[in-house]
Formats: C-alpha cells, structure tokens, sequence
C-alpha cells in the first residue's frame, strides 16, 4: 500500500513539470495564436471576432503565392536532398569500411553543428559580386567581370539543400546500416538487374528512413528563416519572412498570426499526407534516434 | 566481395568521384567563412593579403577584432547565459520526463508522447510568435485586471530562454530516455532488497547510470540554444544574443572579415563541444 502511494506520489511529481511545459509553452500558445488570427480590427485597439484575417489573406495574391512558392520551393529542396544524400548514406551504410564509416559519418555531422548563419555567410563569401568564385572564374578567364550569384532561385535552393541534407542521411544511415547484404544477393542470385534489385530491396527496405528524412527536411525547410532572406534577398518572398514582418515591422500581430496557423496547417497536411501514404507515424518517425 | 559496391571500375570511379564533390560542397561554405578571418583585409574576399589575427585581436580602426568590439562580446556573454539557463533547465525537466515515459504507466500514454515531441515538428518561427503572442495575452491580461506590469513577458531575455526551453526540452528528453531504456531494472532491485531507500538507490546507482546521457544533453542543448536563430528572432529585447548581433551587422554593414572571425570561433567552440559530447558518449558504450 505504502508504495503505490510512493509510486502515485512520484507519478504526480514527473507528470508536473511535463504537462506544465507542454500546456504552457506550447499548447496554450498554439492556441493563442489560433484565437488571434479571428480577431478582426475594426478600429483602433476595437476587435471582433470574425474571419476577416483569412479572407485578407486570399484576396491579396501575394500572401498566397508566398505560400505556395515557400511550398514548392520546400517539396523540390526535399527531392534534391533525398537525390543527393541516398548514394552518400548508402556508401556510408553498405560500402565503406568499418574505420572509414564511422569517419565518413562524422565529417557529415560536422557542418550539423554549425549554425544556419555561419553556413549562409560562407555562402555569402563564396557567391557574391566581390566573392571567391566570381573571382576565381575572372581569373581564369571564363567571364569578363564580375558576376552577381546571389539573389536568385537557384542559390537559394543550394544553399537550403546545403542546410538539411545531413538531416536526411543521418536516418537513411541508421536504416540502411540494418540491410543484410544477403537480401542483395538474393536478388542478384535470382536473376534480378541492378535496378530492379535497388527498386524491390534496397527502397522498400529503406522507406522508414526515407520518409523520416523527408519529413524532417521539409518542415526544416518550409520553417527556415535565415538561408532564403540571405541568399535570396529581397526577392526571396519565402513565408516566415512574411510573418516576421507582419509581427516586427508592420506590427500587425492578427495577420501575423493567421499566416502562422496557415505555415502550421500546411506543414501538418503534408507531413500527415507523407505518412498515410507510406504506413508510418509520428512517434516513431521523429524519435528514433 | 560486397556485393553492395558497384562492380565495374567505371561505376566506382564514378561513385569515389562524387562523394568527393559532395564533401567538397559540405566543407567550401564553412572554409570560405573561416579563412577570410585570418585575412589582413578588410574585405572577406580575395586576393589574400597575409595572414593576421587583427580579426580577433585587434584594437584599432578600421580593424577592430572581435575581442575588442563590445557589441559583440556583450552578444557573447549574452548568449552564454541563455544557453547555460536552458541547457540546465531542460536538461532538468528531460530528466523528469524521461523516468515519466520509461517507467511509469498512466492513461493516454501514447498520446502525451505524441505532444512531447511535437516541439520538434513545429516549425521555430511560429513557436517563437506563438510564445510571445501568449505571453503578451498573459501580461496584457494581468496589466488590465490588477495594474501590475509584468515586464518579463515582453520581448527580452526571459522570454528569449523560455522559447529555447520549449523545443530543447524535446531533444534532451529523447537523449535522456534512450540511455534510461537500456538500464538494468535488476540493479536498481538489488540495492533496494540490500535495503537502500529509493532516494538513496536513484542518486548511487540511477544518475549515475545516467550521467554521460546528462552530461551530452546538457552540451547538445547549449550548442542548440547558442546556434538558434528563428526561435529567439521573435522573442529577442534589447540583450540581443551573439547570432541576433551577428545577423544585424550582416544586414545593416555588411560583410566584414570580423564576422569570419566570429564565424571560425563559433565553429571551432562548437566543433570542442562536439567532440567533448561524442567522447562522453563513447565512454557510454564502453561501460
């Protein structure tokens, strides 16, 4: 008796700092800025509620095109890393060398722990109008000038994939690692090519890591901040840059908040959509680490 | 033969070849903003005009170092103490709840894991204005009810702190269960047949069990906090934290070699961090 009432008491004491972290810092505020997003301004410092913000934002073709551009722009980010990351956590995986793996794996890592910001700035040096590679290339006589490399799409998407491609080889990695070479083998054995044995074994087998990858690179890229603003510029029309300036510089928190629940939803749907249609779900898609 | 690797000589080439440019593509940024700080220019860019550490140390115009700009080292101290209070905080409320979802049972467990990691999936953008839209709520309701101003809950570096907390808390309890799943309940049932008390048998045997996932947490959680960028934006007063100070020199001067030096320390303090928090969990897998 004694002790389940120890066990209940301790309960208590774990379930505390839990639920108030998870209802104060995250669910109450969700709900907060789902409650300011239908309050309408009908005068100064006069609120009614309403779905003014939301009409405002479809009627204003910017809004929704920045939504739809950040979108895309995301989805297409998250194929090029899959692309670019497979062969390398395959080699990383399957190929290397036991010693050379774990150092290949750890070079990847590496710019994992270096911020966003140092990231674009190496970027910045390397592609702007005075930078290191418009000079290299007038040095050796390929251009006339200078050229300005910065401030267009295709740096942009660069430099995001640059940003989260080892957040998509870290899980294709882990799962790849548990292959048997047999399952290969026995595709090359009956009669299988090196294509077929790579579409029937090797994606099937490593799906949950494709779709963790996936997943994890996409909300990176739909909720970065930093990458498009410096690479892209003023252009760059990407939506967390709406919403900053919807709350800092227009001060106009109640759109501010619309846009943020629509980044939410938005980002929700496709990472339900991904995991409907490949059989997995949250828990053990974002923690298994 | 690994029957994994391709077989002709062509295909392998062609593989070793692009794992090269890969590398190559993941090193060029960071070199590019670490080796321009040593450049006794002052602009980050060629032609390399000898090697200096002014970047770091100077105390003269135009090449004041990073040690001597006090913007920036008030940045520094700035976003030390932040990540110290959030890295020991979530570190704390991660142990909590590491022992909540690895040993205990209670309804609507599955549930509640669900919300524990959806930090991680919400974007850091929309929990900074999520918090500070909340906090406002609180604050404007307090001043409107009692006349009281609860400074705190406006934009600074309170608010700064908690916005970290609220995603940190996440990794440092996933790090903090993962070590906790693969303890031996049977020790803890030995010392406790040997007649320990409870308390006695979680700080003998327990913690320390736990101490390298504690300890690697800790340092994961103030490499994240000191590195965040789109959680504190929207939450930041007017103690910037380094990242803020440097994304506004960035913005408004442009780019100057001091930056590279800020640059190199960070990754080089961050590269230490690292490596501390690998050899710890080494050490792990050893016992």
């Amino acid at each position: 008796m004694a002790r389940s009432d120890a066990g209940k008491l301790s309960l208590i004491l774990l379930m505390t700092p839990f639920l108030m972290w998870i209802v104060l810092l995250i669910i109450l505020p969700q709900i907060g800025i789902g409650y300011l997003s239908f309050q309408e301004k009908v005068g100064p410092r006069q609120y009614v509620f309403g779905v003014g913000n939301y009409v405002e934002f479809l009627s204003e073709p910017i809004y929704w095109n920045t939504l739809l551009r950040t979108a895309w722009m995301s989805i297409l980010v998250t194929i090029l890393a899959l692309m670019i990351g497979f062969p390398v956590a395959y080699y990383i995986a399957k190929i290397a060398r036991k010693r050379s793996r774990a150092a290949l794996f750890l070079l990847c890592l590496i710019p994992l722990w270096v911020s966003d910001l140092v990231r674009a700035f190496g970027w910045i040096v390397l592609l702007r109008e005075t930078g290191v590679i418009s000079g290299a290339l007038q040095s050796v006589g390929l251009i006339g000038g200078p050229v300005e490399l910065l401030y267009n799409d295709i740096t942009v998407v660069i430099g995001l994939v640059y940003t989260v491609v080892l957040f998509m080889i870290v899980p294709l990695v882990s799962t790849l690692e548990g292959m048997d070479n047999s399952l290969l083998e026995a595709g090359y054995n009956l009669g299988g090519t090196r294509f077929t044995v790579f579409r029937m074994i090797v994606v099937p087998y490593a799906m949950p890591g494709i779709v963790a990858g996936c997943i994890i690179v996409f909300m990176l890229t739909a909720g970065s901040y930093l990458t498009p603003i410096l690479l892209g510029g003023k252009n760059s029309m990407w939506f967390t840059e709406q919403i900053y300036t919807q709350f800092i510089t227009r001060y106009n928190w109640e759109s501010g908040s619309t846009f943020g629940v629509l980044l939410l939803l938005f980002t929700s749907a496709v990472v339900w959509l991904g995991l409907r249609l490949t059989g997995q779900n949250l828990a053990s898609t974002v923690a298994k680490e | 033969m690994n029957v994994a690797a391709p077989q002709s000589r062509f295909l392998r080439a062609t593989y070793s070849g692009y794992l090269v440019l890969f590398f190559i593509y993941l090193a060029a940024p960071l070199v590019a903003a670490g080796v321009f700080a040593f450049n006794d220019s002052t602009f980050s860019a060629l032609p390399w005009k000898g090697f200096t550490l002014d970047w770091f140390f100077g105390t003269t115009d135009p090449k004041v170092g990073m040690f001597h700009d006090r913007r920036l080292l008030r940045g520094m101290g700035n976003s030390l103490y932040i990540g110290v209070i959030v890295a020991a905080l979530s570190v704390v409320v991660g142990t909590c709840n590491a022992f909540l979802f690895e040993r205990k049972e209670f309804p609507f467990k599955s549930v509640l894991y669900i919300l524990m990691v959806l930090p991680l999936v919400i974007p850091g953008v929309i929990l900074g204005i999520s918090i500070l839209v909340f906090a406002s709520m609180v604050a404007n309701g307090v001043e409107n009810g009692t006349g009281i101003d609860l400074g705190f809950l406006r934009p600074g570096l309170f608010l700064v702190i908690i916005g970290q907390f609220s995603f940190l808390t996440t990794i440092t309890s996933l790090v903090i269960a993962a070590r906790l799943r693969k303890f031996d309940v049977a020790l803890e049932e030995a010392a406790l047949n040997l007649g320990a008390t409870r308390v006695r048998v979680l700080a003998t045997i327990t913690l320390p069990y736990l101490a390298p996932a504690l300890f690697s947490a800790f340092i994961v959680g103030f490499l994240i906090s000191f590195e965040n960028f789109n959680t504190t934006l929207m939450l930041v007063g007017s103690d910037a934290p380094l990242t803020i100070t440097m994304y506004d020199r960035m913005v408004k001067v442009g780019s100057t070699p001091v930056l590279n030096a800020v640059s190199f320390f960070l990754m080089v303090g961050s590269g230490l961090l690292a490596l501390i928090s690998v050899l710890a969990q080494r050490q792990r897998a050893d016992d």
